[in-house]
């Protein structure tokens, strides 16, 4: 097999190769490798790898007609590379963009200087679905609310990086990027070696370290626990990897409550033992029945109680998902301005809020060529992707829209770049975005890469793994020196 | 540990226990009504052994082979099927402190039940399909005893299969003796060495009985040697000893053992010969079952449940 039939597009980026079809600067080992490896080592390799994942148990979940099924991780074994020199400024970026949005949350839960200085007008906050009024006046340690991000960069035709989005809910994919990592390392040992490809097995101990320093205890093992809505989330596999990985307790909702004294306790047979820091899976909408949804039975009764009380904290801060509104998100270049006074590092893409006239006016005229998203939805749930949707299903967005221009945003559309991709027969250019992980506390910590989520389908850029997308190993290539 | 899985590894413990004596019971009986076709009515009687009456007659008129044997495979209540589906959801949702192969295992079995079941309905195909069950929870509890640490997980596994244990030897001697002392039924008087032994295989203390009991097989000696013996592991003696053991090795565990000595006390002080002879041997073994309950109970309001006081 070799890549003479590959072929990159003028109008997309690719991560590996130039448009003449050279490898670019640092990637010459690599693609020499595709190049001289047959398709049938290629497919002894892609065998291994899932292999790999069998035994090692990797699934997820989908949800399908009312069924759960738990399907095995889909991996492609051909990496996603970025130079670390260019990772570096990513990296400065994600730190500026986080710090930034955790001073806009600590801002409008207490003294609102954005909203009185009009940098972000008041109307979009109250209605965005988790602004919560229960959290106003409360100060988080360090000020933090957001303690762990995945933000989603993409990268355009002329390859400049964009932050499509900053998930601050209960961002997922951390397990799988790291699984990732011990399967390529299994079926592409020899590249390893070639390469200087930075670690990124830590991560359970920068999440622990982070976790603990936000304990209201400050000692010397702080009880730490990860609270997760149970086997039949999608996410599951995850929650129960972190824990282990941390050496921390995987807790329900059932295993905890809150006693008269305002503190948290978890059920074990020596009784009941204080829990300080709870690292939760689950939306602020299921967290505490008396505070939230009165019905659920995922929460902890009296649980906000307690974390307002400072008794326990929660990562990440109840309230926190008010800055993961794709109407917010339009604000955070503003944001950086406003608190740090620095110039953003990495750009938003462009983006029309239907919630002004004008733009809305901009919106339902071109929409056959942009891209809308519901304000609050993740997954890529209820996306809209301009080109090749019907008639009728455009027809219907504008309704959507026309009913309620607060929740939609709209963006250009952007070629998502791609890497080369081992297909039924040959190697195949797929669009690839890239989630790399947060942490902040009194400290800061981006993980070396992220997860790479590719679409499998050709032409599509739907990477999202609930949607037919997979995913990749990132690298994080550290320059040589060409010189010597 | 987190009382939730501990709860999970006690019912998983019981529920596989479930598996094999709710094989076993049906396996033995069908061997047994071979030999005595006119005995109609022992059909019913494993019905009174799972307690769940009730429900059989919810959804049967008749107790017969055919719908007795549906129910104990494949009813909501209390079947093969439902015990095997409740081991498995415990132990999926605990896989965290079980080693990997315990829950292929246990998957396994469930897969297996799902393809077979016919088969264990039809007199056919019966006797293969309860072995391979019973071969497949004995495979997992054999996996579990070589490859888990004796800790506080496999403690409450222990725990819950012990007394699912004891419980089923009760009731089987409760119900033995109930169809040997049937007035309806004069003629079983002559089959009463066979149903003895067959008390005994339902209990597979057939074997370890002949050489522990020299006699011939009898009422007094069975009853004697499946509640107090000490050594063999389904006695109830023997099983509530085990559940001493594990709860010594547990926290808090004042109140569980004084219940669980305190029905050993009951069993030693009774001369059950004496109460068999009397015909009030019913009443004792009611009186045992209502102390394993007991103790059911203490293990769970112990480890299990909180209730919201804090206590500091």
């Amino acid at each position: 097999m070799n890549l003479g039939n590959y072929k990159t597009s003028p109008q997309i980026y690719d991560e590996l190769l130039t448009r003449k079809n050279r490898a670019r600067p640092g990637l010459g080992d690599l693609s020499k490798f595709l190049k001289k490896s047959s398709l049938k080592d290629l497919n002894t390799r892609r065998h291994d790898a899932e292999l790999a994942i069998r035994t090692m148990g990797i699934t997820f979940t989908i949800y399908n007609e009312g069924e759960n099924i738990d399907r095995e991780w889909p991996f492609d074994i051909i990496p996603r590379t970025i130079m670390r020199r260019e990772w570096q400024r990513i990296e400065v970026g994600l730190k500026q963009r986080l710090t930034a949005l955790n001073h806009f949350i600590s801002d409008i839960y207490n003294d609102e200087k954005i909203l009185k200085d009009k940098v972000i007008p008041r109307e979009i906050l109250a209605s965005s679905r988790d602004f919560h009024k229960e959290c106003v006046g409360v100060k988080p340690k360090f000020g933090v609310w957001a303690h762990i991000c995945g933000s989603d960069l993409i990268r355009d035709t002329d390859g400049s990086i964009f932050v499509l989005e900053d998930n601050l809910r209960v961002p997922s994919g951390v397990s799988y990027m790291l699984e990732n990592r011990n399967i390529s390392k299994r079926v592409l040992p020899e590249l390893f070696k070639d390469y200087n490809i930075l670690p990124m097995d830590d991560y359970p101990t920068h999440l622990f370290d982070t976790l603990s320093s936000i304990s209201p205890r400050p000692k010397d093992f702080p009880e730490v626990v990860v609270l997760t809505p149970g086997i039949y989330n999608s996410a599951y596999f995850e929650h129960s990897f972190l824990a282990q990985s941390m050496g921390a307790e995987l807790v329900e909702g059932s295993d905890l409550l809150v006693g008269d004294d305002d503190c948290a306790y978890m059920k074990t047979v020596e009784g009941l033992s204080r829990v300080d820091v709870i690292y939760r899976r689950i939306d602020d909408q299921f967290l505490d029945p008396d505070v939230f949804k009165a019905e659920s039975t995922l929460g902890v009764r009296g649980l906000i109680r307690a974390w307002k009380k400072g008794n326990v904290a929660l990562a990440n801060a109840p309230g926190a998902g008010v800055a993961d509104d794709k109407v917010i998100y339009t604000y955070v270049p503003d944001m950086i301005r406003y608190y740090l006074s620095e110039e953003p590092v990495l750009r938003n893409v462009p983006s029309y809020m239907c919630s002004d006239k004008t733009q809305l006016q901009h919106v339902l005229q071109n929409i056959e060529k942009l891209v809308v998203k519901p304000a609050n939805e993740s997954g890529g749930y209820g996306m809209y992707i301009g080109p090749g949707e019907s008639k009728s299903h455009t027809a219907k967005m504008k309704r959507l829209i026309k009913a309620n221009p607060r929740n939609y945003i709209a963006q250009p559309i952007v070629n998502l770049s791609t890497v080369p991709t081992l297909c039924e027969s040959s190697i195949e250019p797929r669009h690839v975005d890239l989630r790399p992980f947060i942490l902040q506390s009194d400290r800061s910590f981006v993980t070396a890469g992220g997860l790479t989520r590719v679409a499998l389908v050709k032409g599509s850029l739907v990477v999202n793994s609930s949607q037919g997308g997979g995913s990749k190993d990132t690298w994080i290539i550290e320059e040589t020196g060409r010189s010597g | 540990m987190l009382s939730r899985v501990a709860e999970r590894m006690y019912w998983f413990g019981r529920y596989l226990e479930r598996v094999e004596n709710t094989a076993r019971l049906i396996s033995v009986n069908t061997n047994l009504m071979l030999d005595l076709p006119k005995v109609k009515f022992i059909w019913g009687s494993l019905i009174s052994i799972t307690g769940y009456e009730k429900q059989f007659a919810k959804r049967f008129s008749i107790k017969d082979e055919r719908n007795v044997i549906k129910f104990l495979l494949e009813d909501e209540s209390c079947s093969i099927r439902k015990s095997v589906t409740m081991a498995r959801e415990n132990a999926r949702t605990s896989r965290e402190v079980m080693p990997n192969e315990a829950w292929e295992k246990i998957n396994q079995l469930y897969l297996y039940l799902d393809k077979n079941i016919d088969n264990g309905i039809r007199r056919g195909g019966r006797h293969n399909f309860l072995s391979d069950v019973m071969r497949q929870s004995h495979e997992l509890t054999g996996y579990l005893a070589g490859s888990m640490s004796r800790n506080t997980a496999y403690n409450f596994i222990k725990i819950g299969r012990n007394l699912e244990r004891a419980d089923m030897t009760t009731r089987i001697l409760d119900v033995g003796c109930l169809n040997l002392l049937n007035q309806d039924h004069p003629e079983i008087a002559e089959y009463d060495n066979i149903l003895w032994m067959n008390v005994l295989k339902s209990l597979t203390a057939y074997q370890m009985y002949r050489q522990h009991v020299q006699d011939r097989v009898n009422g007094e000696d069975v009853v004697n040697f499946m509640v107090k013996d000490q050594k063999f592991p389904r006695a109830v003696a023997h099983c509530l000893g085990e559940v001493h053991l594990c709860f010594e090795g547990l926290p808090k565990s004042d109140l569980p053992i004084r219940s669980v000595a305190h029905t050993l006390r009951l069993i030693s002080n009774n001369d059950l010969i004496a109460l068999l002879n009397d015909s009030i041997l019913h009443t004792f073994i009611d009186e045992m079952q209502l102390d394993l309950n007991e103790i059911h109970q203490q293990v769970s309001t112990t480890w299990f449940s909180h209730d919201s006081s804090t206590s500091g």
